[in-house]
Protein backbone atom coordinates (compact mmCIF):
# COMPACT_ATOMS: atom_id res chain seq x y z
CA UNK A 1 0.00 0.00 0.00
CA UNK A 2 2.93 2.56 1.06
CA UNK A 3 3.11 4.66 -1.94
CA UNK A 4 -0.09 4.21 -3.60
CA UNK A 5 -3.17 6.43 -2.71
CA UNK A 6 -5.59 5.20 -0.74
CA UNK A 7 -9.11 4.23 -1.61
CA UNK A 8 -11.69 7.16 -0.22
CA UNK A 9 -15.85 6.82 0.33
CA UNK A 10 -18.14 9.50 -1.57
CA UNK A 11 -21.97 9.29 -0.75
CA UNK A 12 -24.37 7.90 -2.69
CA UNK A 13 -27.71 8.83 -1.89
CA UNK A 14 -27.77 7.38 1.26
CA UNK A 15 -25.05 4.76 0.72
CA UNK A 16 -21.48 5.16 1.60
CA UNK A 17 -20.02 3.95 -1.70
CA UNK A 18 -16.52 3.23 -2.80
CA UNK A 19 -13.44 1.33 -4.86
CA UNK A 20 -11.10 -0.67 -3.29
CA UNK A 21 -7.52 -1.95 -4.74
CA UNK A 22 -7.27 -5.28 -4.47
CA UNK A 23 -4.15 -4.77 -1.97
CA UNK A 24 -6.78 -3.39 0.12
CA UNK A 25 -9.18 -6.18 0.15
CA UNK A 26 -6.48 -8.55 0.95
CA UNK A 27 -5.03 -6.39 3.96
CA UNK A 28 -8.51 -5.68 5.43
CA UNK A 29 -9.81 -8.91 4.58
CA UNK A 30 -6.76 -10.16 6.91
CA UNK A 31 -6.68 -8.55 9.65
CA UNK A 32 -10.62 -8.59 10.37
CA UNK A 33 -10.02 -12.48 9.71
CA UNK A 34 -7.33 -12.87 12.49
CA UNK A 35 -10.01 -10.08 14.72
CA UNK A 36 -12.71 -12.69 14.48
CA UNK A 37 -10.63 -15.19 15.57
CA UNK A 38 -9.33 -13.58 18.33
CA UNK A 39 -12.80 -13.08 19.00
CA UNK A 40 -14.24 -16.61 18.36
CA UNK A 41 -12.59 -18.49 22.11
CA UNK A 42 -13.50 -17.26 25.33
CA UNK A 43 -12.57 -14.32 26.14
CA UNK A 44 -8.90 -14.20 27.68
CA UNK A 45 -8.24 -11.26 29.69
CA UNK A 46 -4.99 -11.49 30.48
CA UNK A 47 -4.35 -10.44 26.83
CA UNK A 48 -4.27 -6.88 26.56
CA UNK A 49 -6.46 -6.58 23.20
CA UNK A 50 -8.82 -8.29 25.01
CA UNK A 51 -8.91 -5.84 28.09
CA UNK A 52 -9.37 -3.07 25.72
CA UNK A 53 -11.85 -4.63 23.44
CA UNK A 54 -14.20 -5.93 26.74
CA UNK A 55 -13.45 -2.70 29.13
CA UNK A 56 -14.10 -3.37 32.89
CA UNK A 57 -16.68 -1.29 33.65
CA UNK A 58 -16.39 -0.95 37.18
CA UNK A 59 -12.34 -0.79 37.68
CA UNK A 60 -12.45 0.21 41.52
CA UNK A 61 -15.52 -2.74 42.32
CA UNK A 62 -13.98 -6.10 41.36
CA UNK A 63 -17.45 -8.22 42.35
CA UNK A 64 -19.79 -5.21 40.18
CA UNK A 65 -17.25 -5.61 37.46
CA UNK A 66 -17.39 -9.52 37.54
CA UNK A 67 -21.16 -9.44 37.35
CA UNK A 68 -21.42 -7.05 34.46
CA UNK A 69 -19.42 -8.97 32.51
CA UNK A 70 -21.24 -11.84 33.26
CA UNK A 71 -24.43 -10.61 32.00
CA UNK A 72 -22.97 -8.32 28.85
CA UNK A 73 -20.12 -10.30 27.66
CA UNK A 74 -21.67 -12.55 25.49
CA UNK A 75 -23.98 -10.00 23.22
CA UNK A 76 -21.09 -7.84 23.01
CA UNK A 77 -18.92 -10.83 21.69
CA UNK A 78 -21.57 -11.42 19.38
CA UNK A 79 -22.15 -7.77 18.54
CA UNK A 80 -18.15 -7.57 17.58
CA UNK A 81 -18.35 -10.68 15.32
CA UNK A 82 -21.34 -9.31 13.68
CA UNK A 83 -19.42 -6.12 12.80
CA UNK A 84 -16.60 -7.92 11.91
CA UNK A 85 -18.75 -10.13 9.75
CA UNK A 86 -20.43 -7.22 8.00
CA UNK A 87 -16.98 -6.44 6.93
CA UNK A 88 -16.03 -9.36 5.35
CA UNK A 89 -19.60 -9.59 3.82
CA UNK A 90 -18.93 -6.51 2.55
CA UNK A 91 -15.38 -7.17 1.23
CA UNK A 92 -16.26 -10.44 -0.68
CA UNK A 93 -15.99 -9.65 -3.94
CA UNK A 94 -14.84 -6.11 -4.10
CA UNK A 95 -12.11 -6.60 -6.00
CA UNK A 96 -14.51 -6.61 -9.03
CA UNK A 97 -16.93 -3.94 -7.86
CA UNK A 98 -17.49 -1.25 -5.70
CA UNK A 99 -18.64 -1.65 -2.14
CA UNK A 100 -22.12 0.03 -1.30
CA UNK A 101 -22.77 0.67 2.11
CA UNK A 102 -26.40 1.42 3.26
CA UNK A 103 -26.49 3.75 6.72
CA UNK A 104 -26.42 0.04 8.86
CA UNK A 105 -23.69 -1.10 6.87
CA UNK A 106 -21.66 1.57 7.15
CA UNK A 107 -22.78 1.65 11.01
CA UNK A 108 -21.06 -1.76 11.28
CA UNK A 109 -18.36 -1.01 9.22
CA UNK A 110 -17.20 1.88 11.71
CA UNK A 111 -17.68 -0.75 14.93
CA UNK A 112 -15.42 -3.36 12.94
CA UNK A 113 -12.87 -0.76 12.10
CA UNK A 114 -12.80 0.48 15.45
CA UNK A 115 -12.26 -2.75 16.95
CA UNK A 116 -9.21 -3.58 14.05
CA UNK A 117 -8.12 0.25 15.26
CA UNK A 118 -7.69 -0.98 18.90
CA UNK A 119 -6.52 -4.25 18.70
CA UNK A 120 -3.71 -2.72 16.31
CA UNK A 121 -3.21 -0.18 18.70
CA UNK A 122 -2.66 -2.22 21.28
CA UNK A 123 -0.45 -4.83 19.98
CA UNK A 124 2.05 -1.83 18.46
CA UNK A 125 2.01 -0.20 21.52
CA UNK A 126 0.46 3.05 20.22
CA UNK A 127 0.23 5.64 22.75
CA UNK A 128 -1.13 9.58 22.59
CA UNK A 129 2.18 10.34 21.77
CA UNK A 130 2.84 8.24 19.04
CA UNK A 131 4.13 9.72 15.84
CA UNK A 132 3.21 7.37 13.64
CA UNK A 133 4.42 9.04 10.25
CA UNK A 134 7.99 8.93 11.88
CA UNK A 135 7.54 5.05 13.44
CA UNK A 136 6.68 4.21 9.79
CA UNK A 137 9.49 6.02 8.66
CA UNK A 138 12.15 4.56 11.01
CA UNK A 139 10.63 0.91 10.70
CA UNK A 140 11.43 1.47 7.07
CA UNK A 141 14.35 2.42 7.18
CA UNK A 142 15.26 -0.56 9.57
CA UNK A 143 14.73 -2.95 7.27
CA UNK A 144 12.02 -2.59 3.44
CA UNK A 145 10.28 -5.10 4.28
CA UNK A 146 9.87 -4.27 8.17
CA UNK A 147 6.95 -6.30 9.77
CA UNK A 148 6.53 -3.82 11.69
CA UNK A 149 6.58 -0.97 9.25
CA UNK A 150 3.96 -3.03 7.54
CA UNK A 151 1.61 -3.19 10.60
CA UNK A 152 1.97 0.50 11.33
CA UNK A 153 0.65 1.42 8.02
CA UNK A 154 -1.67 -0.82 8.32
CA UNK A 155 -2.84 0.74 11.45
CA UNK A 156 -2.69 4.01 9.60
CA UNK A 157 -4.96 3.08 6.66
CA UNK A 158 -7.35 1.71 9.25
CA UNK A 159 -7.62 5.38 10.53
CA UNK A 160 -7.69 6.85 6.64
CA UNK A 161 -10.33 4.77 5.80
CA UNK A 162 -12.64 5.29 9.12
CA UNK A 163 -12.11 8.82 8.46
CA UNK A 164 -13.00 8.62 4.80
CA UNK A 165 -16.58 6.50 5.59
CA UNK A 166 -17.23 9.07 8.26
CA UNK A 167 -17.04 12.19 6.65
CA UNK A 168 -18.68 10.50 3.42
CA UNK A 169 -21.35 9.59 6.34
CA UNK A 170 -21.41 13.47 7.40
CA UNK A 171 -21.60 14.42 4.17
CA UNK B 1 4.26 -10.21 5.20
CA UNK B 2 3.68 -10.23 9.51
CA UNK B 3 0.64 -11.20 10.75
CA UNK B 4 -0.63 -7.63 10.93
CA UNK B 5 -2.58 -7.94 14.61
CA UNK B 6 0.09 -10.56 15.60
CA UNK B 7 -2.41 -12.88 17.39
CA UNK B 8 -2.91 -16.27 17.73
CA UNK B 9 -6.25 -16.26 19.70
CA UNK B 10 -5.89 -18.09 23.12
CA UNK B 11 -8.22 -20.89 23.64
CA UNK B 12 -9.50 -20.89 20.12
CA UNK B 13 -10.06 -24.15 19.81
CA UNK B 14 -11.77 -24.53 23.46
CA UNK B 15 -15.53 -25.55 22.98
CA UNK B 16 -17.47 -22.80 24.41
CA UNK B 17 -20.83 -22.47 26.14
CA UNK B 18 -23.14 -20.11 23.95
CA UNK B 19 -24.02 -16.60 25.19
CA UNK B 20 -26.39 -16.46 27.59
CA UNK B 21 -29.12 -14.00 26.46
CA UNK B 22 -29.37 -10.72 28.60
CA UNK B 23 -32.87 -11.30 30.70
CA UNK B 24 -31.55 -11.63 33.92
CA UNK B 25 -31.02 -8.80 35.67
CA UNK B 26 -28.02 -7.77 37.62
CA UNK B 27 -28.03 -9.01 41.08
CA UNK B 28 -27.59 -5.98 43.28
CA UNK B 29 -26.63 -4.92 46.70
CA UNK B 30 -28.62 -2.59 48.99
CA UNK B 31 -26.31 0.75 48.38
CA UNK B 32 -27.96 0.62 44.37
CA UNK B 33 -31.29 0.46 43.71
CA UNK B 34 -33.11 1.13 41.13
CA UNK B 35 -34.42 4.30 42.50
CA UNK B 36 -31.06 5.92 43.04
CA UNK B 37 -30.25 8.24 40.34
CA UNK B 38 -26.84 9.13 41.50
CA UNK B 39 -24.75 7.25 38.79
CA UNK B 40 -23.11 8.12 36.22
CA UNK B 41 -21.77 6.87 32.79
CA UNK B 42 -17.68 8.30 32.00
CA UNK B 43 -16.07 8.12 28.71
CA UNK B 44 -12.22 8.18 29.34
CA UNK B 45 -9.49 9.39 26.58
CA UNK B 46 -7.66 7.19 24.63
CA UNK B 47 -5.02 7.31 22.13
CA UNK B 48 -6.64 5.66 19.06
CA UNK B 49 -10.44 6.61 18.87
CA UNK B 50 -10.65 9.23 16.39
CA UNK B 51 -12.35 12.87 17.36
CA UNK B 52 -15.20 12.53 14.46
CA UNK B 53 -15.78 8.67 15.51
CA UNK B 54 -15.88 9.79 19.43
CA UNK B 55 -18.70 12.81 18.25
CA UNK B 56 -20.53 10.77 15.85
CA UNK B 57 -21.10 8.41 18.55
CA UNK B 58 -22.40 10.73 21.04
CA UNK B 59 -25.03 12.14 18.47
CA UNK B 60 -26.00 8.43 17.55
CA UNK B 61 -26.05 6.61 21.07
CA UNK B 62 -27.52 9.75 22.96
CA UNK B 63 -29.60 11.84 20.41
CA UNK B 64 -27.03 14.70 21.27
CA UNK B 65 -26.50 17.55 18.45
CA UNK B 66 -23.94 17.61 16.99
CA UNK B 67 -22.50 21.17 18.80
CA UNK B 68 -23.14 18.95 22.07
CA UNK B 69 -21.45 16.11 21.00
CA UNK B 70 -18.57 17.74 19.85
CA UNK B 71 -17.96 19.62 23.52
CA UNK B 72 -18.51 16.42 25.05
CA UNK B 73 -16.03 15.01 23.17
CA UNK B 74 -13.22 17.70 23.24
CA UNK B 75 -14.20 17.34 26.93
CA UNK B 76 -13.07 13.78 26.85
CA UNK B 77 -9.91 14.52 24.88
CA UNK B 78 -8.92 17.59 27.11
CA UNK B 79 -10.08 16.39 30.50
CA UNK B 80 -9.34 12.81 30.14
CA UNK B 81 -12.48 11.90 30.80
CA UNK B 82 -16.65 13.18 30.99
CA UNK B 83 -19.55 11.94 32.40
CA UNK B 84 -21.80 10.95 29.01
CA UNK B 85 -25.00 10.20 31.18
CA UNK B 86 -26.32 10.34 34.27
CA UNK B 87 -29.34 8.71 36.12
CA UNK B 88 -30.50 5.00 37.62
CA UNK B 89 -27.35 2.38 37.79
CA UNK B 90 -29.25 -0.42 35.10
CA UNK B 91 -29.54 2.43 32.66
CA UNK B 92 -25.69 3.64 33.18
CA UNK B 93 -24.74 0.09 32.71
CA UNK B 94 -27.05 -0.03 29.62
CA UNK B 95 -25.14 2.88 28.25
CA UNK B 96 -21.51 1.71 29.13
CA UNK B 97 -22.45 -1.38 26.97
CA UNK B 98 -24.01 0.04 24.07
CA UNK B 99 -20.34 2.41 24.01
CA UNK B 100 -18.43 -0.85 24.72
CA UNK B 101 -20.32 -2.07 21.77
CA UNK B 102 -18.36 1.17 19.80
CA UNK B 103 -15.08 0.38 20.81
CA UNK B 104 -15.82 3.65 23.32
CA UNK B 105 -13.95 3.07 26.96
CA UNK B 106 -16.65 3.51 29.65
CA UNK B 107 -17.22 2.70 32.78
CA UNK B 108 -19.72 3.16 35.61
CA UNK B 109 -19.64 4.92 38.68
CA UNK B 110 -21.51 6.69 41.61
CA UNK B 111 -19.48 9.47 42.93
Amino acid sequence: MSGEAVTVFRRDGDECVAVFAVDEVRVLRRVTSELVELLSGRPDHSDPVVRRLFPDAYPDRPDDAADYRRYTEGELKAAKLAHAGEVLAGLSGAEHRELRLDPDAADAWLRGLTDLRLALAVRLGIGADTDLAAEIDAAARESPTSPLAFQLSVYAYLGFLQESLLEALAG
Amino acid sequence: MASPLSVSAPGAAAPEAPAAPQVAPLPRSAAGTSLDAGWQTIVWDDPVNLMTYVTWVFQKLFGYSRERAEELMLDVHEQGRAVVSHGVRERMEYDASRLHSYGLWATVDRP
